[in-house]
């Protein structure tokens, strides 16, 4: 337990000022703008939008920003400023099949309708520094005229139209478990607590919300054998959603704007269902932004929760729903982390008292024995 | 004025997803004199998102966003509403006005031709950029037979 205490405001306010100054750095570098790390860090803003669990680059880059580069503080600082917004509805179901593609891979088909689409991405670049980045002039944009002219130009090129789901195929030839809506209002973790054991909705809306290290080790631990689900990346996507609402006053739909978002549906071990057929299971994971590596951890996560589902014993770590969930928020853990600084002063008096009544009393003991 | 639910769902979606300089721009010199009711002045909150579980069967909350709504009131009595995704309150005062306007028949021919159709159209060349870029990226890989031993 903690003790309040009082004083220190000059130290303390002192110390903010330091902050500010250490986040300032050296003056004689242009100070980086919101903007910048907006239009420049956009996977750092994607991860804060979807573990603060706020769509806004704008006040995600503020928050990185603030908290000079620590995405976990920002993300702190999202979900504070959440706190103070009204809510003023609730937004229909995205159709991610009606997403603007500008990434969509598949590790299960090589040829499939819509096909393979690289997008931005991080995978067949070396990993080797470039530092070309640090001088100081503009990389060269590459025009679409650029690309265009390039020997392996699609002959198709603005092809990229919505394109159908590769799960889909599994599930018309009967092999893949499907995915049905029964209309049921799902659970929202930020007005109730979580309880156990939870439903799939509460269990998804806090992986989303999860922290990217946590349920990236988890996914690992899955495929290093604790938990096996033998995951496939069926398909990724990354792109442009629309979203709308239906406000009450208008009693019609209407659009509101667009978010990205990235999607990924992992195909799991098939295994005999109640029914008696044997099909495919499947993991799910989306986050804001792009954000590909969460959610991917995030499908392999969901899939080891359903352990209980397709009759799986649950000796694992990552099968384990209230370990999961209950570990997995990264503003709680570092909170409770954290309040380890506050004064323990009492607390640990006393411990240190009990010690040394414990080592007096040994001693006098001892001291008796070899008397 | 006849309108259907369908014409304003279109020119609410436009309003709603137009860069804000270009809105501004193509509208002010229609919509800067004309006197209106600020119902509910422009004010920012939160919607919540939702996705669908394997993307279409049951939906579960994935976050927030931010949007601003307005409501204003034009001259001619028609209600215009807006409800714009982020914290932008000149645009959603805008859209509102617009969307009031956009009902008068003494309006309506000269904003989908002034403001309505550009912004549509704007919207469709920069995602046709945008498309061009992509499929610059779209790959056929071949497999290789791979060594059995």
């Amino acid at each position: 337990m903690y003790v309040a205490v009082k004083g220190g405001e000059k130290a303390i306010r002192a110390a903010h000022e330091l902050l500010a100054k250490v986040r300032r750095g050296d003056t004689r570098e242009a100070e980086l703008s919101v903007s910048q790390v907006e239009q420049q860090l956009p996977l750092a803003v994607a991860r804060v939008m979807t573990e603060g669990a706020v769509y806004d680059p704008e006040l995600a880059a503020l928050a990185i920003k603030q908290s000079a580069g620590d995405l976990v503080e920002a993300i702190f600082l999202l979900r504070a400023y959440k706190t103070t917004l009204n809510r003023f509805g609730i937004c229909e179901p995205i159709n991610t099949e009606g997403m603007q593609i500008e990434r969509r891979i598949s590790a299960t088909y090589k040829d499939l309708p819509g096909g393979q689409v690289l997008g931005p991405t991080f995978d067949y670049t070396h990993r080797l520094l470039d530092f070309s980045l640090m001088a100081e002039g503009e990389i060269s944009e590459p025009s679409v005229a650029d690309i265009g002219s390039s020997a392996e130009m699609p002959a198709d090129p603005v092809s990229v139209e919505p394109v159908s789901k590769v799960l889909e195929i599994l599930e018309r030839e009967h092999l893949m478990v499907s995915e049905t809506d029964h209309q049921r209002e799902p659970s929202d973790i930020t007005r109730d607590p979580i309880t156990y054991p939870a439903d799939r909705s509460a269990r998804l809306q806090s992986l989303v919300q999860g922290d990217e290290g946590f349920l990236l080790a988890l996914g690992y631990s899955t495929q290093r054998g604790y938990g096996r689900n033998h995951p496939f990346a069926g398909e990724i996507r990354i792109g442009e959603v629309e979203v709308s609402i239906v406000p009450e006053e208008l009693g019609f739909e209407i659009e509101i704007g667009t978010i990205q978002m990235t999607e990924c549906e992992m195909v799991n071990g098939f295994t005999r269902h109640r029914d008696g057929e044997v099909k495919f299971t499947r993991g799910y994971g989306v986050g804001f932004g792009q954000c590909e590596r969460k959610a991917m951890a995030m499908a392999l996560v969901d899939r080891s929760l359903q352990a209980a589902d397709y009759d799986e014993e649950v000796v694992s770590p990552a099968q384990q729903e209230e370990f999961v969930l209950s570990h997995c928020d990264n503003v709680e853990a570092a909170g409770f982390v954290s309040h380890l600084k506050l004064p323990h002063y009492v607390d640990f008096q006393s411990e240190l008292e009990l010690l040394r009544r414990i080592r007096a009393a040994e001693q006098s003991d001892s001291a008796k024995e070899t008397n | 004025m006849n309108i259907t639910t369908e014409q304003r769902q279109y020119w609410i979606s436009v309003l709603a997803q137009a860069p804000t300089e270009t809105l501004l721009q193509l509208s002010d010199s229609v919509v800067s004199d004309m006197p209106f009711d600020v119902i509910r002045a422009p004010e920012i909150g939160l919607t919540q998102v939702r996705a669908r579980m394997g993307g279409k069967g049951d939906a579960f909350n994935m976050g927030d966003m931010t949007v601003t709504r307005c409501v204003v009131r034009s001259q001619g009595g028609s209600l215009g509403f807006s409800y714009v995704a982020g914290r932008n309150k000149p645009h959603a005062l805008r859209a509102a006005q617009l969307d009031a306007m956009l009902q008068l028949s003494d309006f309506h021919q000269h904003l989908t031709d002034n403001v309505i159709e550009p912004l549509k159209q704007q919207a469709g060349e920069s995602q046709q950029v945008k498309q061009q870029v992509t499929a610059a990226t779209k790959v056929d890989f071949f497999t290789l037979v791979r060594g059995e031993d």
